[in-house]
């Protein structure tokens, strides 16, 4: 039994894996790109760690650190696929580029921040946030 | 039958580690490299574990869980190098 399901995992997400950067060749431009790799990849080893640990619990010793492992993945896979967006857009597009933010200061990738002291929630102070209750 | 799927894992992440040399020696951006190799690390973590499986020891853990963080850090100090010309301000 915990034969099939090892198995059944470690298949699974082989073929995960293998969709994740068959994507990553075929598609057209990196903002497509990027989600192959961050959601069947990410995918893919979840289901190698899941084998893992239903493998090595099935041989007599509770094992959960692989736990760590796909943890860490699902955490660090959005931000770094983040990076890589913000880091695109900063080398290939403009401001001009992107519609308009709807709100008084620019697109962070672009303009500067603000002084801490001048927003609250993206506006400056003082004048209320539209829909939002005071 | 845990053989044969170890088979299969294996040949499936390796063919996965190819399409990433391609796209990594391809480009054409140098955000599709980094991209590229952030994509190897995660296999090659999935190939360490499927090891580990394979030779039945839970040795290979440790290995596995360093890439994972050194991939991460060395992903996210490249982005932030292209973004702000420094990793560390």
């Amino acid at each position: 039994m915990t034969d099939l399901i090892v198995s059944a995992l470690i298949v699974i997400g082989g073929f995960f894996g293998l969709v994740g950067s068959f994507g990553m060749v075929k598609l057209p431009d990196l903002m497509t790109r990027l989600h192959a790799p961050t959601k069947a990849t990410t995918l893919g080893v979840g289901g190698v760690l899941l084998a893992s640990i239903v493998y090595f619990t099935a041989a007599g010793s509770i094992s959960a650190h692989e736990l760590l492992i796909s943890l860490f993945l699902f955490i660090t896979a959005p931000i770094s696929a983040k990076m890589i967006a913000k880091a695109w857009l900063h080398v290939h597009r403009t401001a001009d580029d992107l519609p308009a933010t709807g709100r008084p200061y620019g697109w962070s990738n672009y303009d500067a921040p603000p002084p801490d002291d001048e927003v609250l929630d993206g506006f400056p102070k003082g004048t209320p946030a539209p829909g939002k209750a005071k | 039958m845990i053989d044969a799927a170890l088979l299969f894992g294996f040949g499936c992440f390796s063919l996965a580690l190819l399409m990433n040399l391609f796209r990594l020696a391809k480009g054409p951006t140098l955000m599709d490299r980094v991209l590229a190799l952030d994509t190897m690390v995660i296999n090659v973590i999935a190939l360490i574990v499927l090891y580990g499986v394979r030779q039945d020891t839970a040795v290979y853990f440790e290995a596995a869980l360093l890439l994972a963080m050194v991939g991460f850090v060395s992903t996210v100090a490249l982005c932030k190098f292209l973004l702000r010309g420094d990793v560390i301000e």
